[in-house]
């Protein structure tokens, strides 16, 4: 295989475990102000994260240096085309990392409702602008030899705030499933009945964005050419369904599961039909950042790729290891007795 | 100012900034680990509380190091597109590998330490913060190589209009870069050295804690006196690379302008930058400055004239940065030896005015490694990556002067805010002292 398409599902990976993983942080957040009824509950959903929302963000920074590493031209145009989309989910992201360390450490009812307010914003936020700007790469940036003629704006068009609705309820579940899993009791309950009343407006969004993609992209190109790809997005819809069946059937860990299938075939669904587009120009084909012309020496890449298929599973084992530790729900208990808490 | 002149000044502002917690990052970790491996070994509760104490400190900084982290990885792109495109096949590898070998260990492991005390064994419990201090002097390691690679650009070859990598092995052996992660760490070290001494110097002279504040003391004491002179003795080579091979940072460095062999260093100096030469230059010793350059009194040092005008760094700031940064570590050295001699003496806590000093000194080498950011960086004007592509070629070309002034601005309050409330939560657990928390706390059968 060439490195370029090695590295291309790489890319495709990178970006879908950092959904998966983030996606449930986020989603615990921007929903905190729904689900938790007083100051124990709202710490019971920031110490659910806690000991992992930092090792999930860092996802978020291998896809981008290995953006950077593999595609250099398409990290500098992909970054400073959505020059300003990329700022507010830069500041969404440092408030919401402080947030989470800052809210505790003083007593004050206004400090803390600060925080947690702080915290819905910034955890919102990346969940609508990832959407708005993978909809927007799937869709393709009017970019031609000239450079990129766009703004903020104008990734703000409708199947761009689609995709952005999709992701913001692909993570309400996810985050809602979470919690489910990993409190107990009344506030594990209730977000079980959340997650379960969220998935219909996810269902139609998801329906509406299959349907806006034959509209709005080149996506379908690539499964009618090779249609035993259709796959991927069958994945992905079963596995969207299987959440709901999980979750009539009462089993909160099988349908997190569930969601943690669809967040990765949705975003391969997405990916699949880009190739071998990184980003497609929408003014004109000859313009598209594609994995041939936006990558690195093949030099570079051989070493890149050596670097990440060993790290790449020695990460993937200690982060496993870790996930096994805290595989418990977090309790009052567990707040009263660990004052390094959140 | 354009959007060139904007860029560099946000650069400058969001790199200060993350760099305000970095170098304690490194240091406490390293501390903090050293406390709690001690408490494992001894099973003394009152290491467990310097573990707990220094510690949560450690913590307050750690997140605005981490978040502020992610703007760095960011900015190349959004700002610096052109460079990005340019150097990307080379200088991302760097930046990738970071992110994958030392970036996952301390972020994954630092939520094992703080949420671990009770779901791991004591031994293992004392290894993920040491796996913290690994990774984040590793993720040191491999940026300063990506720096080390802008400063001595190496392994590499200009082709498809671009520089592609040749030799990875030259780009992570790169001494440029090497001597840079050594100097750099170990000026790490001296501020949470320092850190611990002002704040274990404060509660002393309350007679707080003292048996709690005296080890802490001492410890710190003992490791800043060794990061001292290694930071010393790093940048001593440091200086003989930077000659070897920036010849006009150094020569700016010591505002020099005639080339000329067994050069002397003046003590005195005022460099007039528009006349091309020295206004005052006395207190001489001869051949010194050939020595610090090349470790012989008879070396060649270039002069700035030697350079064309729009190929020379700005002489004044580049010289005042290193004066400063050199007479401040001097002194810190100083302080560390005193710091590690006076403890042994049994009236050292009436000694109330070196007390006093040491307080006052903790802001010290925050104010010298910032100083030797500024000689490292506006040293190597006007290039980015030095010899190969200027600064001004490197910006995106995008990006308009509104987007880049508003994020400026945006970076500013955000960035002052938090650093704010950062400095105010470590002042206030600082102020507090130790709990008498006993979460983690050997059952004295394990001990014995």
């Amino acid at each position: 295989m060439e490195l370029q398409i090695t590295w291309f599902v790489l890319w495709a990976v990178l970006w879908a475990v950092y959904f998966m993983l983030d996606g449930f942080v986020l989603g615990t957040g921007f929903l905190s102000g729904i689900l938790a009824k007083n100051d124990t509950e709202k710490r019971l959903l920031i110490n659910s994260v806690g000991p992992v929302w930092d090792g999930n963000e860092v996802w978020l920074i291998t896809a981008g240096g290995a953006t950077f590493a593999a595609f250099p031209t398409t990290y500098a145009l992909m970054f400073s085309y959505m020059y300003t989309a990329l700022l507010l989910l830069l500041f969404s992201l440092i408030v919401r990392g402080v947030s989470f360390e800052f809210r505790g450490k003083i007593e004050g009812l206004a400090w803390k409702q600060g925080w947690d307010r702080a915290i819905m914003i910034s955890s919102f936020l990346p969940a609508l602008l990832f959407g708005v700007a993978f909809g927007n790469i799937f869709k393709g940036l009017p970019m031609d030899a000239s450079g990129h003629h766009g703004g903020l704006l104008s990734l703000l068009n409708p199947y761009g705030i689609l995709t952005g609705l999709l992701f913001v309820c692909l993570f309400a579940v996810h985050g809602a499933l979470y919690t489910s899993v990993k409190t107990v009791g009344d506030l594990s309950k209730r977000a079980f009945e959340l997650a379960k009343m969220l998935w219909i407006p996810l269902l139609l969004v998801a329906l509406l964005f299959l349907g806006a993609t034959a509209y709005s992209t080149k996506l379908y190109d690539n499964y009618l050419a090779a249609p035993y790809l259709f796959l991927i997005p069958a994945i992905a819809v079963l596995a969207l369904v299987a959440v709901q069946a999980y979750i009539i059937a009462n089993k909160p860990l099988k349908a997190f599961a569930a969601s943690c299938v669809t967040i990765l075939f949705v975003v391969f669904t997405g990916v699949t039909g880009l190739f071998p587009n990184l980003i497609p120009s929408s003014l004109d084909p000859a313009h598209s950042l594609t994995i041939y012309n936006s990558s690195s020496s093949q030099y570079t890449l051989v070493i890149m790729t050596v670097v990440a298929f060993i790290f790449v599973p020695i990460v993937i084992a200690y982060k496993v290891w870790v996930y096994r530790i805290f595989r418990a729900p977090v309790t009052e208990r567990d707040l009263l007795e660990n004052p390094e808490a959140y | 100012m354009d959007v060139l002149a904007l860029s560099r000044l946000q650069f400058a502002v969001t790199t200060m900034f993350h760099f305000i917690f970095v170098p304690l990052t490194l240091g406490l970790s390293v501390l903090t680990a050293w406390f709690e491996t001690k408490y494992v070994r001894t099973g003394d509760a009152t290491y467990l509380r310097m573990t707990k104490f220094w510690g949560k400190l450690f913590l307050i900084n750690f997140a605005l190091g981490v978040v502020t982290g992610i703007t760095q990885e960011f900015q190349f792109g959004m700002n610096w597109a052109e460079y990005s495109r340019y150097v990307g096949d080379i200088f991302g590898a760097p930046l990738a590998i970071e992110a994958t070998a030392a970036f996952f260990l301390e972020s994954v492991f630092i939520g094992v330490w703080i949420f671990g005390w009770d779901k791991i064994s004591k031994r293992a419990h004392a290894v993920t913060i040491w796996l913290v201090a690994f990774g984040t002097n590793l993720s040191a390691l491999w940026i300063l190589l990506a720096n080390g690679w802008m400063q001595k650009p190496v392994g590499f070859v200009l082709r498809n209009g671009r520089a592609e990598m040749n030799d990875f092995l030259a780009l992570v052996t790169n001494p440029y870069g090497w001597i840079k992660f050594l100097h750099t760490v170990t000026s790490g070290y001296m501020v949470a050295a320092f850190f611990v001494m002002g704040i274990a110097a404060w509660h002393l002279l309350r007679k707080n804690e003292i048996d709690f504040f005296t080890r802490s003391f001492k410890t710190a004491a003992m490791f800043g006196l060794l990061a001292g002179l290694a930071v010393g003795a790093t940048g001593d080579f440091h200086a003989v690379e930077i000659a070897k091979v920036q010849p006009t940072k150094f020569a700016a460095m010591e505002s020099v302008w005639e080339t000329r062999t067994n050069a002397p260093m003046h003590l005195l100096l005022v460099p007039d930058e528009a006349n091309e030469r020295n206004a005052v230059a006395t207190a001489s010793i001869p051949g010194m400055l050939s020595f610090m350059a090349f470790h012989d009194i008879n070396g060649e040092v270039k002069g700035l004239k030697e350079f064309p005008k729009e190929e020379r760094p700005p002489v004044l700031p580049v010289f005042l940065s290193f004066r400063l940064m050199v007479a401040l570590g001097t002194l810190m050295i100083g302080l560390s030896l005193l710091a590690v001699i006076m403890p042994r003496w049994k009236h050292f806590l009436d000694f109330k005015l070196f007390l006093w000093i040491m307080v006052a000194a903790l802001p010290l080498p925050y104010i010298t490694v910032q100083l030797g950011w500024l000689v490292a960086e506006l040293g190597r004007q006007p290039w980015v990556v030095y010899g190969v592509l200027k600064t001004a070629d490197g910006v995106s070309k995008s990006v308009s002067l509104l987007q880049v002034g508003g994020s400026l601005v945006g970076f500013t309050l955000l960035y002052g805010l938090l650093g704010a409330i950062d400095i105010y939560l470590l002042a206030k657990y600082a102020k507090k002292g130790p709990d008498n928390d006993t979460t983690g706390m050997i059952p004295v059968k394990e001990v014995a």
